[in-house]
């Protein structure tokens, strides 16, 4: 019986740490998505294919500027960030008095468009990335498993990423000027904060965590078109479970729902994709406002 | 009524499909006109391979058929399934009964080929079928309307999958692509792996599509111990789990069998990953100089890519196909696609992308298949100079054998 039990443990413990890096990144993007829907009040359903700029970007700078991986890793996601700020002044902005639906139907139209723009340049099965030199060469051991060394340092940089994202809007100065106008705008306008700057910004600052995942990725996944909208459904069943634009919650659950799809990976892996939105359909049941939502 | 921003975004949605809505019946059109339909996958993870290349290779093969001299008008369609089978049906309904189209080439992905070519019988018009793999097209699931063009699983099994156990490799793993194709290709490899004395230890299906992360997987066929883990899936999924396999170390104890990788997946792969890869094609641009000439010809219209075999073998069941239409007259193979289909069955083919060829009473096209190395990038002399051949299976040996396939239309 405890044989049993600890080869099935054997078995699985890689599995979780496989999941903790899949988790990795679902707590990254949908870390982004609820930065934007909690200070915005926007959807961002071209987050996927902000992602997958990210990933794009980075494949750009190598190959058409000689910039490697650590500075694509900086330089990409302040290019996707541009291109935040002018997506947000000039169509994003024109929807933030309007129902919810808009923003989502203008955002999810841009992702089909960049996305096609992407096809049709690059084409559909994806270009190839290679993993930086310090991080590529023998896996590390961990005892159970070989864990190769860029998977590991996916775990660690999200990690950090997530944690300085929830410093920076629960601790600091900036983040409680944030929070004050997500709950009310002119008051914080009246005391001299500029609001639309800051607005904008924090919608530059959530599409930048996308292209930041994305460069993580491109060395693991094909750097293709479809990338992001691989993962963004996905991404969107973890924020809804965590609870609409609750940060903490989007990063735990991210993390949380990587390990529970790597588990049904090894019991029934044909369900690997489902198991995801099954979870999302009981907790909508259970709890409507998500785990970490305030109703 | 006012018009607010609802009803004008409800307007706009439903442009697009107003758009798409015949506006002429299918009897208006003359009759020296022949529609070829291309149903294929233009967005989604198998679109290099296929996709626009396709239609180029469709195009072109209705210039080089110099049937338009002979006063045969061809219109050439184009459709994205999506890899949807309820959406290739649905075109296809829609083709045959609303737009005349006589024949649909292409078809990629197995489970839509399985959709349309149930069509395709009860409308008694023509599938050609290029892309799709699964080899129950010339098998259970045979009938008079289809042709199964370019290669199948059977193939695959047999050459890629024959080589490797050859070389030592009797115990397997596979890794399968949950749908038709997976399916059908993990039984044809098991089924020639027993059958050569091997052991299969264990296989797990992946979702598809929409599977990017492969490392669970891999894991599995790690721990398995196989010494060959068999990759039954096709375009970005083979990409991502050789892209992957290279990264977690596998390679360095077992070997990986791509049973389906064409030079579009190599291109985007890269030589540094894909070198030393065996695989099997049944085309290859850079074989012979009637190939080389093929892709001379296309190349330019498809961004500078080579054609792969799925599109080459668009390019000769178009050519075959309208070869058949000139011999019959435009008015008899329009009336019956099956009586089309025993007409090119009983023709000869005869092209740059397979040479000489024949097809089979149960609907299989018959050429020699080839088995390819993939170059190291220091053997390669730049882009698309990518395979060393490495032996040619003679037609004989290619497909599998008539009588094993329990196709209902051969006669004993």
């Amino acid at each position: 019986m405890l044989e049993d039990f600890l080869s099935q443990l054997e078995m699985a413990a890689p599995q979780i740490v496989l999941g903790l890096v899949n988790g990795a990144f679902y707590a990254l993007l949908s870390l982004g998505l609820a930065v934007i829907f909690g200070m915005l009040n926007v959807i961002n359903f071209a987050h996927g294919a902000q992602f997958m700029m990210g990933a794009f970007v980075a494949w750009m700078l190598l190959n058409w500027a000689g910039i490697p991986y650590w500075g694509a890793l900086i330089l990409s996601p302040l290019i996707v960030g541009v291109f935040g700020v002018v997506l947000e002044r000039l169509m994003i902005s024109r929807l933030y008095k309007m129902d919810h639906l808009y923003g989502l139907l203008l955002t999810f139209g841009l992702a089909l468009i960049i996305e096609g723009v992407f096809r049709n340049s690059f084409g559909s099965s994806g270009l190839p990335y290679a993993p930086p030199a310090a991080l590529t060469g023998a896996p590390v051991d961990l005892g159970f498993m070989m864990l190769p060394k860029y998977r590991l340092w996916v775990v660690v940089a999200a990690f950090f990423v997530c944690i300085a994202t929830w410093l920076v809007i629960e601790k600091t100065r900036l983040g409680a000027y944030l929070r004050a106008a997500t709950e009310n705008a002119p008051l914080v306008q009246a005391f001299g904060v500029n609001v639309p700057r800051m607005v904008t910004l924090t919608y530059a600052a959530g599409v930048a965590l996308a292209a930041l995942a994305g460069v993580l990725a491109a060395p693991i996944y094909s750097v293709n078109p479809a990338m992001g909208s691989n993962f963004i459904i996905t991404v969107f069943a973890v924020v809804v479970i965590g609870g609409m634009g609750s940060i903490l919650g989007s990063v735990i659950t991210g993390f949380a729902l990587g390990l529970v799809e790597g588990l049904t990976r090894v019991i029934y892996p044909e369900a690997s994709a489902t198991v995801i939105f099954v979870i999302m359909a009981i907790v909508l049941l259970a709890r409507p406002a998500g785990l970490f939502g305030r109703a | 009524m006012t018009l607010d921003r609802r009803a004008i975004l409800g307007g706009a949605a439903a442009l697009p499909i107003l758009g798409a809505m015949p506006f002429r019946s299918a009897r208006a059109q003359a009759n020296n006109t022949v529609k070829i339909g291309v149903l294929t996958d233009m967005s989604g993870t198998y679109r290099d391979g296929c996709g626009p290349g396709s239609v180029t290779c469709v195009r072109q093969a209705v210039q080089d058929s110099g049937v338009t001299g002979r006063g045969i008008n061809v219109e050439v369609l184009q459709g994205d399934h999506q890899n949807k089978p309820d959406l290739a049906s649905t075109i296809a309904r829609q083709w045959i009964d609303r737009d005349g189209v006589n024949v649909i080439i292409d078809v990629a992905t197995s489970s839509c080929a399985l959709a349309v070519h149930g069509v395709v019988k009860e409308k008694n018009s023509i599938m050609l079928n290029s892309t799709g793999a699964t080899a129950d097209l010339t098998g259970s699931a045979c009938n008079p309307n289809t042709i199964h063009w370019t290669y199948d699983t059977w193939m695959l099994a047999n050459s890629t999958g024959g080589a490797m156990v050859k070389a030592g490799g009797d115990t397997w793993f596979f890794i399968t692509a949950d749908y038709a194709f997976g399916h059908a290709l993990e039984r044809d490899t098991t089924g020639l792996i027993n059958k050569q004395g091997g052991r299969v230890l264990g296989s797990v299906k992946h979702p598809f599509p929409g599977t990017t992360d492969f490392s669970s997987f891999l894991l599995q066929a790690q721990q398995s111990r196989a010494k060959v883990v068999g990759l039954a899936n096709a375009g970005v999924d083979t990409i991502n789990c050789v892209k992957q396999a290279a990264e977690f170390g596998l390679t360095r104890r077992q070997k990986l069998a791509v049973l389906l990788m064409i030079a579009s997946d190599v291109h985007s792969l890269g030589l540094q990953t894909a070198q030393g890869l065996s695989l099997s094609e049944t085309y290859y641009w850079d074989l012979n100089d009637r190939t080389r000439r093929l892709a001379n010809k296309v190349k330019g219209d498809m961004g500078g890519a080579m054609p792969t075999m799925w599109q080459a073998g668009c390019y000769s069941a178009a050519l075959h196909y309208l070869k058949a239409v000139a011999d019959m007259g435009v008015e008899k193979a329009k009336a019956s696609g099956a009586e089309t289909v025993v007409r090119m069955k009983a023709m000869p083919t005869e092209d740059d992308a397979f040479g000489a060829g024949s097809i089979r009473q149960d609907g299989r096209k018959l050429h020699p298949s080839y088995l390819f190395e993939v170059k190291t990038p220091a053997e390669s002399k730049g882009p698309w100079d990518y395979y060393k051949l490495v032996r040619t299976v003679p037609v004989e040996e290619a497909f599998r054998p008539m009588a094993e396939g329990g196709c209902s239309l051969v006669r004993t």
